[in-house]
């Protein structure tokens, strides 16, 4: 019996008893719909059971086909390009959430005045779309190429990487519309009430199981740098996610859960959770990114190994404790305080020796800066990751902090990192995976991605400038006196001053949200094989053909 | 063999990268949360903290479900133009049966610690209804919708058990009272008002939303809005005085 036969017969075997676990979920599914009184709980056990029913099909059908542990030969590409369709599909769903309440902001009746419609239940969704379905989709699929591609081995596990694709798109689903029917936990960036919790915890370990089976069997006896950041970023967030979000149910067949925490230890849980959310969500899975990523397309080795065996430990290290910062001059005892400023002025080290050996792999090569807009987005987020890593300690410094903190420097300094930082080098990573995995010879247009570039960053231009301005503004006017030694301002005068730049904001995210369109569409084309006509844009593809049409002239 | 040469087991046992990992970044979370549980200085002590009545409850689940928090903070900080515009800063037992906490990250709209008291439940109304009728540049969504919704739809008295769970001293006494409770503190003229107020010094027993008919979503959003802040008694509290332990 050849390898091939063991593989395949071990996979059939795992089909087999997968569908008792399909059993039971819609066993538990089907008992919360009859249990239930709460309609969002049914809604919800719905989708499950409807899911599960899904995944049950599919193996019965396979099954019966005689077709049971079939797979491809070779790197699961399959699952990579799940990922990179549903990066792009959330990824504009996510910002225009964004853009729609920008605007509310702006005109307060887009509110409509409708419990599923307001800024307070649309906000959520919109960080939820962008961090977890967005950049989640981008990182699972992302580390699913690299971690193969880097170990020169087929990803680990048959149904398991697809188990973690559908199951982390069932918990998007369940996350924003539980949402918008109300079903919050009200902590930040952790929204999803406990059974949602609970179905990302099952997806999550299998996530690592995943990656950490694929690092088992690698033919490479060296684990890429690459790869450290993704596991790091793995098992990180899940001890996050479970420590932050630990609640008693209220019952078993309803929505509503307390948090265990409470007041000034659940604040500190809360943003050593948040904080981290940024640090190793955003930060560490992306870093990932940029050690596979950039290196790859420049065609130059990372600049420093041992700067990034340094940046990789501090990092880690030092990013845990930054969470009091959030919580300057609040009830949180002093000592954690200072703990919390203390490292986040300490973070702007490493987080610059990451920046610097991203940019200074492009040694011996800062030309394809000029040819290739792809190259440009990803140097141009490891830029942007300089500037809001810069920003994010001077804004940790307690004095800065009695300004910016409430105020809307703090939205601009997020989204100068989730825009620039995270959306360019997730951009640069899907226009480099699109052709790779539907085995086309280039991009349908670079000229497209020329203009997305420029849009985008004048979108985020816009963005961060007037939140600059509007922050700085609003936290001024807050603790400006008259000459009598009265407040200057009511609350609703720096409001009002507000407006102007809410505007301006809400141009700058249109611009980002239509910059993305044009990527959508460019990746389209692509996966269809098309090409548009820019011989210019294509030096080396120029001469080649030129070369080729001599004769028959 | 230099240091970078013993780096090498971290890049090839991965068992060895993941359990390093793990110790490295569990440190500061342990250095700077589980103190927090067991120094006796992170909450001092105050007169007057109870935990939340029935309906105020009920209404800090509503003010959660909405997202109140995505534009209000509840956390007065030690700042001088802070504890003019808002009142006295935020103590840590001021939210210690907050779960969870509420203190928020941003203030498009003011402060909310200390804004029972403040207006009128007719200011609160006619504010939650329309916002731009009492307040022409507000950018605040309205919630109209929450006058017509009956104020609880399951047990409440489930929630007060959870909240036990966790660590909130509500009594076999409350837990029992919780249904009549919750519809007495909206109803002023009703038999158990007087025993809500007893339970819960200082709960407000009112008709907060001018239906009596019905014991509302907005009753419950405004009861609890009316109670925050009010616990404590600023003009005998001294931070440095008794209160400290």
């Amino acid at each position: 019996m050849n390898i091939e036969q063991v593989r395949t017969d071990r996979a059939a075997l795992g089909e087999l008893f997968a569908l008792p676990a399909v059993a039971l979920v819609i066993a538990i599914g089907v008992a919360e719909i009859v249990a239930t009184r709460d309609a969002v709980m049914t809604f919800h056990a719905g989708l499950l059971v409807l899911a599960a029913g899904a995944a049950g099909l599919w193996l019965l059908l396979r099954r019966m086909g005689g077709r049971a542990g079939e797979h491809e030969a070779g790197y699961n590409h399959a699952v990579v390009r799940a990922g990179v369709i549903a990066s792009m599909f959330w990824g504009v769903a996510g910002f225009l959430v964004g853009d729609v309440i920008a605007w509310q902001l702006a005109y307060p009746v887009l509110n409509f005045d409708l419990p599923w419609t307001n800024f307070g239940r649309m906000r959520p969704l919109h960080t939820s779309a962008v961090i977890f379905a967005f950049g989640g989709n981008v990182l699972i699929a992302t580390s699913f190429f690299a971690v193969q591609r880097t170990c020169r081995t087929r990803l680990a596990g048959h149904m398991a990487p697809w188990f973690v694709f559908w199951g982390y798109q069932l918990f998007i689903v369940l996350a924003a519309t539980g949402y918008l029917l109300g079903v919050t936990q009200s902590k930040e960036y952790a929204e999803p009430e406990w059974y949602i919790d609970l179905w990302l915890t099952v997806v999550w370990v299998v996530y690592l199981l995943v990656f950490l089976g694929t690092l088992f069997k690698r033919k490479e006896p060296h684990i890429y740098v690459a790869n450290w950041f993704f596991l790091a970023f793995i098992v990180t967030v899940a001890m996050l996610h479970i420590i932050n979000n630990a609640a008693i149910p209220v019952s078993w067949t309803g929505t509503k859960s307390y948090i265990l925490w409470s007041g000034v230890q659940d604040a500190m849980t809360q943003w050593w959770y948040g904080h981290n959310a940024v640090g190793f969500f955003l930060t560490a899975g992306f870093l990932g990114i940029m050690y596979y990523f950039v290196p790859k397309r420049v065609e130059r080795p990372v600049y420093s190994y041992r700067l990034s065996i340094v940046h990789f430990w501090a990092l880690i290290f030092t990013y845990i404790w930054a969470g009091p910062h959030h919580l300057f001059y609040t009830a949180l005892p002093d000592w954690a305080q200072t703990l919390g400023m203390t490292f986040s002025i300490i973070l702007w080290m490493p987080s610059w020796g990451g920046m610097i050996n991203g940019l200074m792999t492009l040694s011996g090569a800062w030309d394809k800066l000029r040819t290739d807009p792809v190259i440009r987005m990803l140097v141009v987020s490891v830029a942007f990751y300089g500037m809001s890593t810069f920003e994010g300690p001077l804004m940790s410094i307690k004095a800065v902090n009695s300004l910016s903190h409430y105020t809307d420097w703090t939205i601009g300094h997020v989204h100068s990192g989730a825009l620039g930082w995270v959306g360019f080098v997730s951009f640069g990573a899907l226009y480099c995976l699109t052709p790779w995995l539907w085995q086309r010879k280039r991009l349908y247009s670079l000229r497209l991605v020329e203009w997305h570039f420029w849009i985008s960053t004048l979108g985020i231009l816009l963005y961060i400038t007037a939140m600059w301005v509007s922050g700085i503004l609003q936290g001024l006017m807050w603790r400006a006196y008259n000459s009598l030694g009265f407040l200057e301002y009511s609350f609703i005068e720096t409001v009002e001053a507000m407006h102007p730049f809410y505007i301006i904001r809400a141009l700058g995210g249109t611009l980002f949200v239509f910059g993305s369109l044009i990527m959508a569409y460019n990746l389209w084309r692509t996966t269809r094989g098309d090409e548009a006509d820019e011989t210019i844009m294509h030096p080396e593809v120029a001469s080649a053909s030129a070369l080729a049409k001599l004769p028959a002239e | 063999m230099s240091a970078w040469a013993k780096h090498k087991v971290f890049e090839t046992k991965s068992m060895v990268l993941l359990i390093g990992t793990l110790i490295v970044v569990s440190i500061g979370g342990l250095v700077e949360i589980m103190p927090l549980y067991f120094l006796g200085s992170t909450i001092e002590k105050v007169e007057g903290i109870r935990p939340y009545s029935p309906l105020e409850l009920v209404g800090r689940n509503i003010y959660i479900r909405e997202g109140c928090y995505n534009c209000h903070s509840q956390m007065i900080r030690s700042l001088r133009d802070e504890v003019e515009r808002y009142g006295p800063y935020s103590l840590a037992a001021e939210s210690m049966y907050d779960h969870p906490f509420q203190w928020g990250s941003k203030r498009t709209g003011p402060d909310l610690a200390r804004v029972g008291g403040k207006y009128s439940d007719e200011w609160h109304v006619a504010h939650m209804i329309d916002p731009r009728d009492i307040v022409p540049g507000s950018i605040m969504p309205g919630y109209p919708f929450l006058m017509k919704t009956p104020a609880w739809s399951s047990d409440i008295a489930d929630d007060m058990r959870a909240n036990r769970m966790a660590g909130v001293p509500y009594t076999d006494a409350m837990i029992a009272a919780a249904s009549a409770d919750l519809q007495a503190q909206g109803d002023p003229d009703s038999d158990g008002a007087e025993a809500v107020a007893q339970r819960y010094p200082k709960a407000v027993v009112r008709d907060f939303d001018g239906d009596p008919e019905l014991v509302s979503e907005m009753d419950a959003l405004i009861a609890y809005l009316q109670m925050l802040g009010t616990l404590v008694d600023f003009s005998v509290y001294d931070a440095a005085g008794d209160n400290l332990r």
